[in-house]
């Protein structure tokens, strides 16, 4: 068998520094955020891609670092639920979520507020989700089964739905 | 896990060398799957081929209205594509009803169709499992096995293939490109998921190192009428237990053409031929589509644990055939 080279030196954008790594290429993004970047906001529930507690923003899509290889996101630009705030101003899902109490311990926040904030920019761009009556209406209301359905990526094991649902509603300029 | 070496090519060649040359060495596509499977020891590779550079991410209308969805193609930007909502719901409806937008952003459509059983015994190294490791034993055959296969199974595996975006691939007669060191072939979709027979660790047509770059989907009839329906255990973010992938072209109130494609069945997706041919040409009546389904379904072979989906997957193909034609059940 060739020997390969198991480690590499990468760069990545977080919450807009550019950070310098080097890393066993069996580290996860999640992994290098919280134990190389120190950086424990998002967090690990299942680390296989099953809850959503590892939801950040990579380029600005979500996705479940658990499952990514930093090794594979060389120069991407990586958002973080620290790096949403601006200038000491939460951002508006953020105090969303205060506003509507949508969590109980807390620890499915940080994903669901990263997803949250995809959400509303997946449903800007008009893109559909699987309770469409119709996959190419391109005008997305974000009613509570929209919500419900594009949210399910992330379980919340203290059942806070009700009141995560009413505050991505309340940013997404619906009444809750 | 075990240590592996990386790589990421910009072109395709160079992929396509790097893997042939090491007999340990995985394609990397979006890594929803396979990081999941090293993660479990289930996969071991020496190195991992990072394909997301290549030049393989179109999604583009070809000669005719056809599709072509380049392989490292994101579930979701094929998805939300305006061309696929317009002339292929049925796709857009089956990959929006996988998995999460989290993991649909990373996900590519290559590596869709090539994730593993979500068999837990597959995924468990400690128990028996012939497709991990030939010859081991089935502990799924008198074990938990509520989601396996009723169709197409054998002594040696009961597994069923996990992906909706296949089933509704199927039901289109999709064919796939492949590139390898001697150059590209073609093959269709159905062809490429092999039968189970004693042999289930050999799940695919594809030899070590062969890449698939590209889907090509055939233009649908204009008259057409798709829809993708999928059953499963709670309201989002789960595998089916069931799932349907129909096409049907009335014409002079007859069956002109139906394509009917199962999910969660079998090994691979299902094409339901029997009943296909059952229906050419007939009047659509819910009599004749649950006549056409009972057909298919006699050569079902149900488990102590999932006879269930003999009825299940019967009146969801009564259910959607009538829905498409506008016969009332
Ligand atoms: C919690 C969870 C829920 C899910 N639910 C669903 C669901 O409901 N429905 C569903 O359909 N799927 C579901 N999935 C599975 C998901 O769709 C797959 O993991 C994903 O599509 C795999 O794509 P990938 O690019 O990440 O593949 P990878 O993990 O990168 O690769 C998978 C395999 O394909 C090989 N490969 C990749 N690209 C190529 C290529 N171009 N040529 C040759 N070989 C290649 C790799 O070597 C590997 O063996 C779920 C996954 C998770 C984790
Ligand atoms: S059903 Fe197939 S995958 Fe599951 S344990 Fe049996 S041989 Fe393995
Ligand atoms: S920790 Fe990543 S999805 Fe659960
Ligand atoms: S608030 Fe506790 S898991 Fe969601």
């Amino acid at each position: 068998m060739a020997a390969h080279l198991v480690a590499s030196t990468i760069s990545l954008r977080v919450n807009g520094q550019t950070r310098s790594l080097t890393l066993d290429h069996r580290t996860t993004l999640l992994d290098a955020l919280r134990e190389h970047l120190d950086l424990t906001g998002s967090k690990k529930g299942c680390d296989h891609g099953q809850c959503g507690a590892c939801t950040v923003l990579v380029e600005g899509r979500r996705a479940n670092a658990c499952l990514l290889l930093a090794v594979a996101q060389q120069g991407r630009e990586i958002t973080t639920i620290e790096g949403l705030a601006s200038d000491g101003e939460l951002h508006p899902v953020q105090q969303a979520f205060i506003d509507h109490d949508g969590l109980q311990c807390g620890y499915c926040t940080p994903g669901q507020i990263c997803s949250a904030v995809a959400v509303l920019d997946e449903a800007a761009r008009g893109w559909p989700s699987a309770v469409a009556a119709d996959v190419a209406d391109t005008d997305v209301r974000l009613d509570a089964a929209e919500i419900r359905e594009r949210m399910s990526g992330n379980l919340c094991r203290c059942g806070a739905y009700v009141n995560i649902v009413a505050a991505v509603s309340e940013a997404a300029g619906g009444r809750a | 896990m075990r240590e592996f070496g990386y790589a990421r090519p910009t072109d395709i060649a160079e992929a396509v060398a790097l893997t042939y040359a090491d007999a340990h060495a995985r394609y990397l596509g979006g890594g929803t799957n396979l990081v999941d499977l090293m993660k479990l020891g289930v996969e071991t590779p020496s190195l991992l081929v990072d394909v997301t550079g290549l030049p393989l991410g179109q999604v583009e209308e070809t000669a005719g209205s056809s599709l072509r969805i380049g392989a490292l193609a994101r579930n979701s930007d094929i998805a939300v594509d305006p061309f696929v909502r317009g002339r292929f719901p049925l796709l857009s409806e089956a990959l929006l009803s996988g998995a999460s937008g989290q993991l649909r952003n990373v996900a590519t459509a290559g590596g869709n169709l090539l994730q593993r059983t979500r068999c837990a015994y597959f995924t468990d190294v400690s128990k028996p499992c012939n497709k991990r490791e030939p010859g081991a034993g089935c502990a799924a055959l008198d074990g938990e096995h509520h989601n396996h296969a009723i169709l197409g199974a054998s002594e040696h595996c009961i597994a069923t293939h996990p992906s909706d975006f296949a089933v509704a691939l199927a039901a289109l007669d999709a064919r796939l490109e492949v590139q390898s060191e001697e150059g590209l072939r073609e093959m269709a979709l159905t062809d490429f998921y092999l039968p189970v027979g004693d042999s289930p660790h050999e799940e695919v047509a594809l030899e070590h190192g062969e890449l698939i770059t590209a889907i090509l989907v055939p233009a649908v009839p204009a008259a057409a009428r798709s829809r993708y329906r999928k059953v499963r255990e709670r309201a989002s973010y789960a595998f089916a237990i069931c799932s349907v992938a129909v096409v049907v072209t009335v014409v002079d109130d007859a069956i002109h053409d139906v394509r009917i494609a199962l999910g969660a069945m079998a090994s691979r997706p299902w094409r339901a031929r029997r009943a296909e041919a059952a229906l050419a040409g007939s009047t659509p009546s819910a009599g004749s589509f649950a006549a056409a389904a009972e057909l298919e379904l006699e050569q079902a072979s149900p488990l102590r644990d999932n006879a269930y989906k003999v009825p299940l997957v019967r009146e969801l193909v009564v259910d959607s055939l009538c829905e498409l034609t506008g016969v009332s059940r």
